[in-house]
């Protein structure tokens, strides 16, 4: 039996990304929320939610970028030099954020205080406004010349890119603020409820505006969409969009604590599938798949052993730390130093 | 009149990746160490029940947590930067490295952040023989993450195991003979040995920096001992691995050891260079003055051994900056001798029992403090600036593994780089000596935010940094 390798490496790492975007999404969406909730003690509650696991959310995405390097060269030796000023601009925000981290908890003064809560603010914003960026641009195509990207170091830049950049701060907005409502409580959470909404009537808008945008970006997008009968198989994406979305505002309606984190969660995954659909087998679009991308076979080969054991054993601590820090955090005891 | 050239861009993006690799490797270079340092102390808490291991475990905890941070956002941009400057090389070396990068991701980095939280914020949750699982895991990640960086650092240097395509591309075809690779194992005994060392100059100097205030402080007394230990039986081992490390340098990269030591003529009796400048153009070392026959002793073992000097290797192959490789290799070889000298020195004031005493021993000790990590750095200048003009030794050159982007892009980067990291690192480092001075206290508080992660409802312990005065105490205690 014929197993193509390339197949099952393009779906782990599809996943490796989207686990990424999930987990360093609401932690960046966490930051993103700081210039609406400024007390301080709120603010420690904020971090504390995810600071026991806001370092494993950010190794996906060294795995997304390892990862690439590791079974599809050409599509990280192309990419990366396309988009290499928001990527460059994403990670010095991710410095910042990260120390920041640490810092904000041990500062002396209130002026370093602010300057650390900037930081992680404005890095987490960054960070989110960078990776929709970098998402818009290889949606509208990247040029690939030979085995090396053609295009200028200014290409990224576009109305749309801007557009996906502003969507996936909504969105992540969006994750922090149901997160929020699942694990902190009292007026804290109160917040944290009406920012989902104003966050989520952000992120329906984000998710249509890109939707109906997409088609003019190129042929083969509309003929995944509107052709039929494909139309008919990627019909249900929408639907569910519009399903989730009706049950979310229901659910912070009824200010239910865990649906509607997950239903943000579903969000992502439509969206991301929604994605997959129109790029698919692309991985450089318009013009490198998967398979122009794919490694050596035995590189293929030597990496996949390994990972069919260890991812899910990453899977299964990940889960026992999240089970760890599980429950409410609220405000501890006021001494820190 | 010379005119004024701007850098090519790829000499943009070698510095760049000099920067962010020398800020990068501080940390490492430091938490390898102290992440075994600290699941010693806990190891040696939970034996003795002893709280004075508990409280310099915790004193060192917040030190590991903020160098740990810096350390996973600096190599964050480590893991884009062969994309996003080095794409030609990337693209080439993919098969072989990539896969070696990515087990370094999914058997090193995921068990250190995983278990990372537990270790800062998880003593009470789980108990104090599930948290001292958790931090031996996070220090064996980190030997891990050394393993696998190391093996594909070697390979660009010592490349076997691989065929090469016709357009440049390399592919595996033994991975055994590409992991274990022929300069790896030397390389990864020297440079976990060098991170050893430098965590405990580190916690030496700390220690004795304490003990200078109080002799008494038996928290002090108990790192400071425990780093002289260190230093006494680990320096001199590394004068060891090292010349061995050295030899098989010789054996691979002779145009490397020729720069190291400034050897231009193929010669018996070969002379070890104190002083000198390389001058590629002349043709010789300037000014130099050696002791004869010491580099073939420790080349060849012989003293008369004749050593390969670099006008027997072709020109378009030696190292591009030749008094840089001399330079740095002084700078690490002179360190380590007065790392030995601080260690020996440990063990005979320790015999006259008179270590915790003797105050200019203790300055010695503070002095010695960033030994370590100027040692690691000029080591990694040496390897790789030895390593030019190949990216992959004798296989690809540095300069046709660039990236296809405009100088400007790469400046203005580099730029951006330089700054934040001097800002962010710089701070985060003034922190860290502003915690190197607080003195270890009886009680030592955990990382500040150990403090509100507590969650309603199933805390029954009291916090990591609550005095521990009377009935609580026992919460802490290993089980008889």
């Amino acid at each position: 039996m014929d197993i193509d390798l390339t197949l099952i490496w393009a779906i782990l790492i599809a996943t490796a990304v989207f686990l990424y975007v999930i987990m360093d999404g609401f932690d960046l969406g966490v930051g993103i929320l700081f210039p609406a909730i400024r007390e301080k003690a709120d603010r420690d509650v904020m971090v504390n939610t995810v600071a026991p696991v806001w370092d494993g959310n950010e190794t996906w995405l060294i795995l997304g970028g390892g990862g690439l390097f590791a079974v599809f060269p050409l599509a990280y030796a192309t990419l990366l030099p396309a988009l290499y000023i928001p990527l460059t601009l994403m990670l010095l925000a991710l410095v910042f954020r990260g120390v920041a981290f640490e810092m904000r908890f041990r500062t002396a003064t209130p002026l370093s205080q602010t300057a650390w809560d900037g930081a992680f603010s404005a890095g987490s914003f960054v960070a989110a406004f960078c990776q929709g960026i970098c998402l818009g641009a290889l949606v509208q195509g990247v040029r690939v010349e030979g085995r090396a990207y053609a295009g200028g170091w200014w290409d990224w830049l576009s109305p749309f890119s801007l557009l996906t950049g502003l969507a996936l701060v909504a969105g992540y907005g969006l994750l922090g603020s149901c997160w929020l409502i699942w694990k902190t409580e009292g007026e804290l959470q109160l917040r944290a409820y009406r920012l989902a909404e104003g966050f989520g009537v952000a992120t329906f808008a984000a998710i249509a505006i890109v939707s109906l945008a997409m088609p003019f970006l190129s042929l083969a997008f509309r003929a995944r969409w509107f052709a039929w009968p494909a139309m008919a198989f990627v019909a249900p994406v929408p639907i569910l969009v519009g399903l989730l979305g009706w049950r979310l505002r229901n659910a912070l309606d009824r200010r239910e604590e865990v649906v509607p984190f997950l239903c943000g969660l579903g969000l992502f995954l439509l969206s991301y599938v929604g994605l997959g659909i129109s790029l698919f087998p692309m991985i450089v679009p318009p013009s490198v798949t998967i398979w122009d991308a794919a490694t050596h076979p035995s590189s293929q080969r030597f990496l996949l052993v390994g990972t069919v054991v260890l991812l899910p054993m990453i899977l299964g601590y990940t889960a026992y730390v999240y089970w760890l820090f599980r429950g409410k955090v609220t405000a501890g005891a006021p001494g820190y130093h | 009149m010379p005119s004024l050239t701007l850098p090519s861009a790829v000499d943009l993006a070698r510095t760049q990746f000099a920067l962010t690799i020398v800020w990068h490797f501080l940390f490492p270079a430091f938490t390898i160490g102290l992440a075994s340092f600290l699941a010693v102390l806990e190891g040696r808490w939970l034996a003795t029940g002893r709280a004075v291991y508990l409280d310099t475990y915790r004193y060192w905890l917040k030190v590991f947590a903020v160098a740990f941070a810096m350390g996973v956002v600096s190599g964050l941009v480590m893991s884009y930067q062969f994309g996003t400057n080095w794409s030609v090389f990337a693209d080439r070396t993919g098969p072989i490295l990539g896969p070696l990068l990515g087990y370094e991701v999914l058997t090193a980095f995921f068990l250190e952040a995983g278990f990372l939280g537990v270790m800062l914020f998880g003593l009470e949750r789980v108990g104090p023989r599930l948290h001292f699982l958790a931090t031996c895991l996070v220090a064996f990640g980190t030997l891990t993450s050394a393993f696998w960086i190391l093996s594909a650092n070697s390979w660009m240097q010592t490349p076997t195991g691989h065929t090469m395509g016709a357009d440049g591309r390399f592919a595996p075809a033994d991975w055994w003979a590409i992991v274990f690779n022929p300069s790896f194992p030397y390389r990864f005994a020297h440079t976990v040995t060098g991170a050893y060392l430098t965590t405990a100059m580190i916690v030496g100097a700390v220690g004795a920096w304490h003990l200078l205030r109080d002799r008494t402080n038996p928290r002090a007394r108990v790192m400071f001992s425990m780093a002289m230990w260190m230093a006494a039986i680990v320096a001199p081992a590394q004068l060891v691995i090292g010349d061995l490390h050295g030899g098989n340098t010789y054996e691979h990269q002779p145009a490397k050891v020729a720069a190291m030591e400034g050897h231009f003529e193929t010669q018996s009796r070969a002379p070890a260079f104190l002083f000198g400048w390389p001058d590629a153009e002349a043709g010789e070392t300037r000014g130099a003055f050696g002791i004869p026959g010491l580099a073939s002793l420790y080349l060849t073992h012989d003293l008369d051994g004749t050593v390969k000097g670099l006008k027997d290797i072709p020109r378009a192959t030696w190292p591009t900056n030749l008094p840089l490789v001399f330079w740095s290799f002084r700078v690490m070889v002179g360190l380590g001798m007065l790392m030995i000298a601080l260690g020996l020195a440990s063990l005979w004031l320790r015999w006259k029992g008179r270590l915790y005493d003797a105050t200019w021993f203790q300055r010695f000790a503070v002095a010695m403090g960033p030994s370590g990590l100027i040692a690691v750095t000029a080591g990694w200048t040496v390897t790789e600036t030895g390593r030019q003009p190949f990216t992959v030794y004798g296989l690809l050159r540095t300069a046709d593994s660039v990236s296809p982007v405009a100088a400007p892009a790469v400046a203005a980067s580099l730029a951006a780089f330089a700054v934040v990291y001097l800002a962010v690192f710089g701070a985060g480092i003034w922190y860290l000596l502003h915690l190197f001075n607080q003195t270890p206290q009886v009680h030592e508080s955990g990382p500040p935010t150990g403090v509100p992660i507590r969650t309603a409802g199933i805390t029954p312990a009291p916090a990591l940094d609550t005095p521990h005065h009377g009935a609580s105490r026992p919460a802490f205690q290993p089980a008889e």
